[in-house]
């Protein structure tokens, strides 16, 4: 099978407007999430990672783009910078992923035809493709939680049947008032920082944030690290609650496996979805002891960005591949004693260890699971 | 242009179905035509002609009505992909507006109450979730928007999940609503040719996408 290569690639959260920056403020332990009291957004206090209100992500020039977009240009545009990767080529894709785009309109903008036409994605994708100069039609994922993950497996798709050399994938989502109102309404929000994994965990966070992954099949441009396969499952079990046996995501993460030609001894690194809340991490738990992982280091990354929606299987590959890089495992913030039923090995301290391949794993409603193998050279 | 290359003979569209325009149609062929009722009323209309049996319906929001009556029917008289593992059945979705006509119910509810189960549905792989719910379909789902039906990009991302082994059936199409405007049209898909059908190909999608 044909190799498909990291190039280069970005986050831009509250934390930083690069991902040697994140990177930076994740292995000093900052987090994002701090507790918010803002009645636009909400009418109680709550926890989430959000960018400044003056922070407008500017870009050049500017023109009439909504801050998701913006947030979508500012994260691309650093990841293409670094690259040597024309957006123009003919042989160039660029996928997006989001799972509300520009929801937030309907809360400042009167409703009109226009207005729904301003919030459908394609006219956001359309907009950035335009501002890089992409000659190709950008491919839209809207898939609940498993948005980011998804785009990099169809961008790994995309490069490995070989119409396309280059896929940019970017992922973005802003916390919005109807964002924010939807998982108060499902009490899926955490009253204090989220703490995947842990025993006192009561839930999420929400975070905002983009990241973009440069996927390449040319070594020319690699940055040593491969995206060996990816997988996705649907529990066909329930709209909103996950698996209660695990079942969906190991199934998942088996055939991501198995593509990669790796066992679960080769595994380094588990980059959970771990969103905090009761069943979410006990059904990913379950999964990793499905496929034998419960000896293998894992860590979620929602305690420093909250849980960034379409932007975050992507953001925590991003930050999961720096670990790969520099040889360091990120502890999972705020895990203090195991409260899942089977064991897992969560990261409590910065470790300095070598580490060849990463498990991203990724779950959402609609009981959709994705997970995707990568590997340093 | 996208995967043009690896889109081969030996797939076939063993059902497809389309519904709107007052109109639902298998196959091609008419099967069932509603002049009268609107949106809600005409799927329910539809679920009650083919004397459906299923709660849940009740509890979709009106996209994942479409598109599940729509999968049910496209599904009628193919009893044998029940025998296929359901982790290679899988289901690929697309529209332009994602979740818009729930999106604006839910916005609605929150000058009152925000409803759970409204926001719920403001996800369009929800969709997706219902139809594998009810035939326990266990592999890939997605939800890609474009601006239009991209019968290509759809083609040629099928024919690679059928052509890799992930998958041996896959439902995918075209469902859309939006206040009083709807469109469903789904094809199955596989590469068993002893099950007979049209050959597989975004020329072939198009052309029944244009029966309306």
């Amino acid at each position: 099978m044909k190799d498909v290569f990291v190039s280069t690639c970005n986050i831009f959260s509250p934390l930083g407007k690069t991902s040697a920056e994140n990177f930076l403020q994740l292995k000093r332990g900052i987090s994002g999430v701090r507790l918010y009291t803002d009645s636009l957004l909400s009418a109680k206090p709550f926890y989430a990672s959000l960018f400044d209100e003056g922070d407008d992500f500017p870009i050049d020039p500017p023109i009439f783009h909504t801050r998701f977009e913006k947030l979508l240009i500012g994260s691309i545009r650093e990841a293409l910078e670094k690259s040597e990767i024309d957006p123009g080529h003919p042989k160039t894709g660029m996928v997006i992923t989001s799972t509300k785009g520009n929801i937030g309109l309907l809360e400042t903008r009167p409703l009109s035809r226009d207005l729904i036409d301003r919030i459908a994605l394609p006219t956001s994708a359309g907009l950035v493709s335009r501002y890089f100069g992409f000659k190709n039609p950008p491919v839209i994922i809207s898939n609940a939680c498993i948005s980011g993950l998804l785009g990099i497996i169809v961008a790994l798709r995309m490069i490995r049947g070989r119409d396309y050399e280059h896929v940019v994938v970017a992922g973005a989502d802003l916390v919005t008032r109807f964002v924010l109102s939807g998982f108060q309404a499902l009490e899926a929000l955490s009253p204090l920082p989220c703490v995947p994994f842990d025993a006192d965990r009561a839930g999420i966070n929400l975070g905002e944030g983009a990241a973009t992954i440069i996927l390449t099949g040319n070594p020319k441009y690699s940055d040593g690290v491969r995206v060996l396969a990816g997988s996705v499952s649907n529990d066909a079990n329930h709209i909103s609650a996950p698996s209660r046996n695990g079942e969906g995501l190991g199934q998942a993460i088996k055939t991501a496996l198995w593509d990669s030609g790796l066992s679960a001894h080769d595994i380094d690194l588990v980059s959970a979805h771990g969103t905090g809340t009761p069943y979410n991490d006990e059904m990913e738990a379950k999964a990793l002891n499905l496929n034998g992982l419960h000896h293998a280091p894992v860590n979620s990354l929602k305690g420093y960005f909250g849980h960034t929606l379409g932007a975050a299987g992507i953001l925590e590959s991003v930050a999961s591949i720096c670990s790969l890089k520099e040889n360091l495992i990120l502890p999972s913030m705020g895990f203090k004693r195991s409260g899942v039923t089977v064991p897992v090995n969560i990261c409590t301290s910065l470790l300095e260890t070598p580490l060849r391949n990463l498990l991203k794993t990724a779950s959402g409603f609609g009981g959709c699971n994705a997970a995707v193998a990568y590997s340093k050279n | 242009m996208l995967f043009a290359r690896i889109m081969n003979e030996g797939k076939f569209i063993y059902e497809s179905c389309s519904i709107g325009g007052q109109m639902v149609r298998k196959n091609g062929e008419i099967i069932f035509h509603d002049p009268v009722s609107k949106t809600s009323a005409f799927l329910i209309s539809i679920y009650e002609h083919f004397e459906f049996d299923y709660p849940r319906f009740f509890k979709m929001d009106d996209l994942s009505k479409l598109g599940w009556l729509a999968s049910e029917i496209l599904l009628k008289g193919q009893d044998g992909i029940r025998n296929c593992n359901p982790e290679k059945i899988g289901v690929v979705l697309s529209n332009a507006n994602s979740s818009i006509d729930t999106d604006l119910k839910y916005f609605d509810s929150l000058s009152d109450t925000p409803s759970p189960s409204l926001f719920v549905y403001t996800l369009p792989n929800i969709m997706i979730a219902e139809i594998c719910i009810r035939n326990n379909f266990k592999g890939e789902g997605v939800f890609f928007i474009s601006e239009r039906f991209d019968e290509k990009f759809m083609a040629g991302y099928v024919n690679k999940l059928l052509d890799s082994g992930k998958l041996e059936f896959c439902i995918c199409g075209w469902v859309e609503l939006f206040q009083g405007a709807f469109q469903a049209v789904l094809f199955l898909v596989g590469n068993s040719p002893g099950k007979g059908g049209q050959l597989f190909s975004a020329d072939q999608m198009i052309e029944i996408f244009k029966i309306q």
